[in-house]
């Protein structure tokens, strides 16, 4: 694992690296999609439905960013409306309904910024996610697997496990935001993006993922195997806990505490 | 120590609201214009008012200036007073920036948290201040506010939050991100456990505050003419190279939208607030 920061955040966003949708059709066995949030629209930013982990049967959430210009378009460049998000919560209360574990991939440089999704309330819907998924009560594993973009992605990622591949990012702004607000120029991206440590080996050391993914091999069949043999024995892991929302309450309940300081009366 | 006391504002009012009636300073009298209606008003009008001026535009007011309003009097116990945030990414300006806000703001965090009473009725109480990184979420505010519900929960409590915040402290990069699930995850708590919390959203909430505990509330208020949304009204004018329709994201905008329940003047938060704590059984105190 080398280079800079920033040029981590530039092969985090390649459009050549696999998205959601390669993701599941390598590591699972008959994916069967479900559309809609039941409220507004089908999001094609988020991708969602049915698949057997060898033969376990888990829920998949994807968000998709797409390939061709055709397909980047379609999918919104895998930036999510509300509508989005809340098919994944509708998603994942029909795995809770059903007992079934949920693996979610999270790609985004962030929640749609747009007038609609304003008006749909996006704040609400990512704030709604992180609540309901904070009790749900089956496993939950979450992999960033290229941009995690701030609260779009943490949207999808209030997990009992959260994975990073080696070159993804995960942070609470992009760099070239962070440059922008605070030193009124985008092209200082490049110290933003040391700066706000967003490798995975920075989520790692903040305790914010559980585990980096070699991306050797990365989309071959060996890479997704990989991946299938750690999601497995993670799940068969988390299955043995018997108060999972205890233990995930406790993961996100520690996060930042150590940077508080109390000071003396 | 020294030279934060040196600096906070002399003004009496200024610190601890309407406590009495405005005091002229003998160096003349302050005054404030009205971005609304543009005209001038003594500052100590204002504070008299609530700073609400008689056009109806909400100014910005400190949090202590908005418990001083809210709660009975003598009744805010201060919790967390002493937590403040550390620069755990030894990111670039920040330890700077800390020390300036601290003293311009007069607060030791972006949040006030307490114990208090509202017409009689006990709650927790926290008021987030704009004048601290524009009430910007880092660890500390995280653990604050998490804290303050867990605090509820413990003591059957209900809860009522003033939010202002421009989103996560960018500073304390991805563990300000991690506040918005942690804080949301007392909220759950609170709300399982059957308890009320009341958000009260104020000029601007916005980002990941929005999209945390600020939309969480059983019941969301809000003052009238606040800036309340997601993304920054900017950001989204560039993404989508379309002018923003009038009114976008305000309070008015919001309700008609239906994300809030009601917007609530300040001359009338008081009374507001302390009917639906008596119609949530509030624990009334001697």
């Amino acid at each position: 694992m080398s280079g800079t920061a920033y040029e981590r955040v530039k092969l985090a966003r390649d459009s050549k690296r696999p998205t959601g949708l390669d993701y599941i059709k390598g590591i699972f066995k008959g994916f069967i999609e479900f559309h809609g949030d039941r409220r507004y629209a089908d999001d094609p930013a988020i991708v969602g439905g049915i698949a057997r982990l060898d033969d376990r049967p888990v829920t998949v959430i994807a968000i998709e960013k797409g390939h061709t210009a055709k397909e980047r378009t379609h999918r919104n460049f895998g930036m999510p409306h509300p509508e989005g998000y809340r098919k994944a919560l509708r998603l994942m209360k029909q795995a809770e309904k059903f007992g079934r574990p949920i693996v979610c991939f999270v790609d985004t440089s962030g929640a749609y910024c747009g007038i609609g999704a304003e008006e749909r309330g996006q704040g609400q819907a990512i704030a709604e996610n992180l609540l309901e998924m904070s009790t749900l009560c089956v496993p939950i594993i979450s992999i960033v697997i290229g941009e995690g973009g701030s609260g779009g992605a943490l949207a999808l990622a209030v997990a009992d496990r959260v994975w990073m591949l080696q070159n993804a990012v995960y942070s609470v702004i992009s760099p070239e935001g962070c440059a922008s607000i605070l030193w009124k120029d985008a092209a200082k991206a490049e110290t933003a993006a040391a700066s706000l440590k967003l490798t995975a080996e920075d989520a790692k050391n903040l305790g914010v993922v559980e585990r980096i993914l070699s991306e050797h091999g990365i989309g071959k069949a060996g890479f997704y195997d990989r991946i299938r043999s750690l999601l497995t024995e993670e799940l068969d892991e988390l299955s043995r806990d018997i108060d999972l929302a205890q233990s995930r309450y406790d993961r996100f309940r520690n996060a930042g505490v150590s940077a508080v300081i109390k000071v003396q009366a | 120590m020294a030279l934060l006391n040196f600096l906070k504002p002399k003004n009496a009012l200024e610190e601890g609201g309407r406590t009495s009636a405005p005091v002229q300073r003998d160096d003349g009298e302050p005054e404030k214009k009205c971005p609304n209606c543009h005209k001038e008003f003594p500052v100590s009008r204002l504070w008299a008012n609530d700073l609400v001026c008689s056009c109806g535009h909400h100014f910005r007011m400190k949090a202590r200036q908005r418990i001083q309003m809210i709660a009975d009097k003598e009744s805010f116990h201060e919790l967390y007073a002493d937590m403040h945030a550390d620069n755990p990414l030894g990111f670039p300006g920040y330890d700077g920036k800390i020390e300036t806000v601290r003293v311009v703001s007069g607060e030791r965090e972006a949040v006030v948290c307490g114990t208090a009473a509202i017409g009689g009725h006990a709650c927790c109480l926290f008021a987030m201040e704009s004048y601290f990184m524009m009430g910007s979420m880092g660890s500390a505010v995280g653990e604050k506010i998490t804290s303050l519900f867990e605090h509820a929960v413990q003591h059957r409590l209900p809860v009522i939050g003033f939010t202002v915040s421009g989103g996560a402290r960018m500073q304390e990069g991805l563990l300000s991100l991690m506040q918005m699930a942690k804080t949301s995850a007392a909220v759950k708590r609170h709300s399982d456990a059957g308890l009320l919390y009341i958000a009260v959203l104020t000029d601007p909430t916005t980002g990941g505050v929005t999209a945390s505990f600020a939309m969480e509330a059983d019941i969301i208020l809000a003052e009238p003419g606040a800036t309340v949304g997601f993304a920054g009204a900017r950001v989204i004018e560039q993404t989508t190279k379309k002018a923003l329709p009038d009114g976008f994201q305000t309070s008015e905008f919001v309700l008609e939208h239906g994300f809030i329940d009601s917007i609530v003047t300040r001359p009338k938060q008081r009374s507001y607030l302390t009917d639906l704590l008596a119609l949530h059984d509030g624990r009334a105190i001697a």
